[in-house]
């Protein structure tokens, strides 16, 4: 399996080449060249932020089609929290479960049902090994790839459990099988999700070797798609909801660590905001907390990239929609479904060294002395006009060899500036001594190639 | 590796919101160097502690760090007010920290202490009203 597989991807025709994306991308993923951004598949962690910022809508995130039901026999719909807080005046989540039957799934399985039972997990699982709190969060798989690639030492800390949508695809398929008597392959389940990272997690999931998942869909393309199923008329809906307020609550950012009922947490969210948290957790400036929840994006899953809704609106909607809901309205003894669940994660996720500059400590130590030396020689402007983020990015860039010195446009400047200088004051020798030896002319004519060439280069 | 890589900074004094700026980008550093990653905590650590007691302390200072094939060196270096009781400043919650300082959650007395705990070798040169020096290694 491809461990660097993404669901962002960039739409060549409609890149042209700005900096924008390079400038607002967290792990420095994207370099323009020749033109075009191009996202560094190792360095990617699908937080989509690069979708948000691209004034071209040149990045897109890659998911399945609504038409993929037909290819099963019997589907089930997972739709996640984030999606009930799109809509307008929604006072009942039956109203929209019940328009993911009538749009045609056969059946729905609600991830913040699911979401009540991770929570109760995450409880008795923080509690039986509270030494080695804090615990940090797994449920946005973003932050667990962040942590994969820049956070070695965090590692241990992950909260090793299934994501409450892996919980949840267990449950359907299971529910499914034994209802339908079908084959498992037959059935399909459809994740409905706000953002392009849990596309992801269901190609290359971390923590657990093969998701339960099949599909996953986007919210904006359901949306307009549900809206005409919607039906306000209650005599007609079927009481399909299982959530409380902890289930929908894990929608908004802090929602999770309110299911925790403690008060020793720390919750954060937007990707800047994880990545200075993470940076102070490895430095242990806190003390005495016991978890920590990391949301990629701003708002919580409210705010993912595939939501149509403004996430602080989306979240005072939720709060409207949970507020006179129970605390939870899922527990692991309601059914013998849930007795058996194992929500523990079944493989454990390695360290990624992917900006390690050399093969070896020697060979790193030779390159971050060259690109010290180097990032000193450019003009610290961090313009972006050569395609990296920064001019230290660039020189690192150059050391690793994708990148030449001349991409700095100031650098390039300078040296076409000697070069013409050389070249005239070679000429004006030449007029003045009469001599025009082959050796002056083949000097001459190399100037000259030079210059050109290079001009030649940035024009392509 | 003959030569040591080396990295300046400079510690402006009393100003919280850039203190630990130098050891995060230390740290950034040492992972692109893929160093073991206990001795990248040890040193963002200890180098952390120094660069918040040099804003708390000393107005500031300089911080030089020098790589080598088998040591990592912070030389800490302010002109600050200088250490009246080394042995009492190394003791564990023994601070001077004014009061506004403590209100932030600084001045817990661990700062010494902790930059000794992750260092391998730690000195300290330190003259009341000329300044203090910590020189810190840690063995790679």
């Amino acid at each position: 399996m491809n461990k660097f597989i993404h669901s962002v991807q960039l739409d060549e025709s409609a890149c042209i080449g700005c900096i924008n994306c390079i400038k607002y991308c967290p792990t420095q993923a994207i370099r323009v060249h020749n033109g075009k951004a191009k996202i560094t598949p190792q360095f990617c962690i699908d937080c989509g932020r690069c979708l948000r910022y691209c004034p071209h809508h040149a990045k897109t995130a890659v998911y399945d089609s609504v038409d993929e039901i037909q290819e099963f026999t019997y589907t089930v719909a997972l739709p996640a929290p984030s999606l009930y807080t799109q809509f307008n005046n929604l006072n009942n989540i039956d109203i929209v479960l019940n328009a993911l039957l009538l749009m045609g799934f056969d059946d729905v399985f609600e991830v913040s049902a699911a979401a009540e039972l991770v929570s109760e997990a995450s409880r008795t699982y923080i509690q039986e090994h509270e030494a080695d709190a804090p615990f940090i969060s797994t449920a946005c798989p973003t932050i667990v790839r962040l942590i994969r690639v820049k956070f070695p030492t965090l590692i241990p800390r992950l909260l090793p459990l299934k994501p409450p949508v892996e919980v949840a695809a267990e449950i359907a398929r299971k529910r499914a099988i034994e209802k339908t008597g079908l084959k498992s392959e037959d059935i399909g389940i459809f994740f409905i999700s706000p953002c392009p990272s849990k596309v992801t997690y269901v190609k290359s999931p971390l923590g657990i070797e093969k998701s339960e998942i099949d599909k996953v869909l986007a919210i904006k393309e359901v949306y307009p798609i549900l809206l005409k199923h919607m039906t306000h008329d209650e005599s007609k809906l079927k009481p399909l909801s299982m959530s409380g307020r902890i289930g929908i609550g894990w929608s908004n950012a802090g929602g999770e660590s309110a299911g925790l009922i403690t008060d020793n947490y720390l919750a954060c969210d937007g990707i800047m905001s994880a990545l200075r948290v993470l940076s102070d957790l490895e430095d242990e400036k806190f003390h005495g907390l016991k978890f920590v929840e990391l949301n990629a994006c701003n708002g919580g899953c409210v705010g993912g990239p595939l939501t149509v809704e403004n996430p602080y609106v989306a979240t005072a909607k939720s709060k409207q929609l949970h507020r006179d809901l129970p605390v939870a309205r899922t527990h692991s003894d309601d059914s013998d479904d849930y007795k058996d669940l194992d929500y523990q994660w079944s493989s454990y996720v390695e360290y990624e060294p992917v900006f390690r500059l050399g093969k070896s400590f020697r060979e790193s130590f030779e390159m971050m002395g060259l690109i010290e030396e180097l990032t000193e020689q450019l003009p610290g402007l961090d313009c972006g006009s050569c395609g990296a983020p920064t001019c230290r990015a660039l020189a690192e860039d150059i050391i690793r060899g994708d990148a030449t010195k001349n991409d700095c446009i100031y650098a390039f400047h300078e040296y076409i500036n000697t070069l013409s200088k050389d070249i005239f004051f070679l000429t004006q020798s030449l007029q003045l001594s009469g001599n025009h030896s082959s050796e002056s002319m083949d000097l001459l004519e190399d100037y000259i190639y030079k210059l050109t060439t290079e001009l030649d280069k940035k024009e392509r | 590796m003959d030569e040591n890589l080396v990295f300046n900074y400079t510690i402006s004094g009393d100003d919280f919101t850039r203190a630990g700026e130098a050891s995060s980008d230390v740290k950034n550093k040492l992972k692109m160097m893929g160093l073991d990653n206990n001795i990248i905590r040890k040193v963002a650590i200890a180098m952390y502690e120094g660069e918040i007691n040099m804003v708390i302390h000393a107005n500031g200072g300089t911080i030089t760090v020098e790589i080598s094939a088998d040591n990592i060196r912070m030389i800490l270096a302010d002109t600050g007010p200088g250490i009246a009781d080394i042995d009492k400043a190394m003791e564990q919650g023994y601070s001077t920290a004014p009061e506004e300082v403590r209100a932030l959650g600084f001045g817990a007395g661990m700062g010494l202490p902790n930059m000794k705990k992750y260092s391998d070798h730690m000195e300290i040169d330190s003259t009341v009203g000329i300044g203090t020096t910590v020189t810190m290694d840690i063995h790679i």
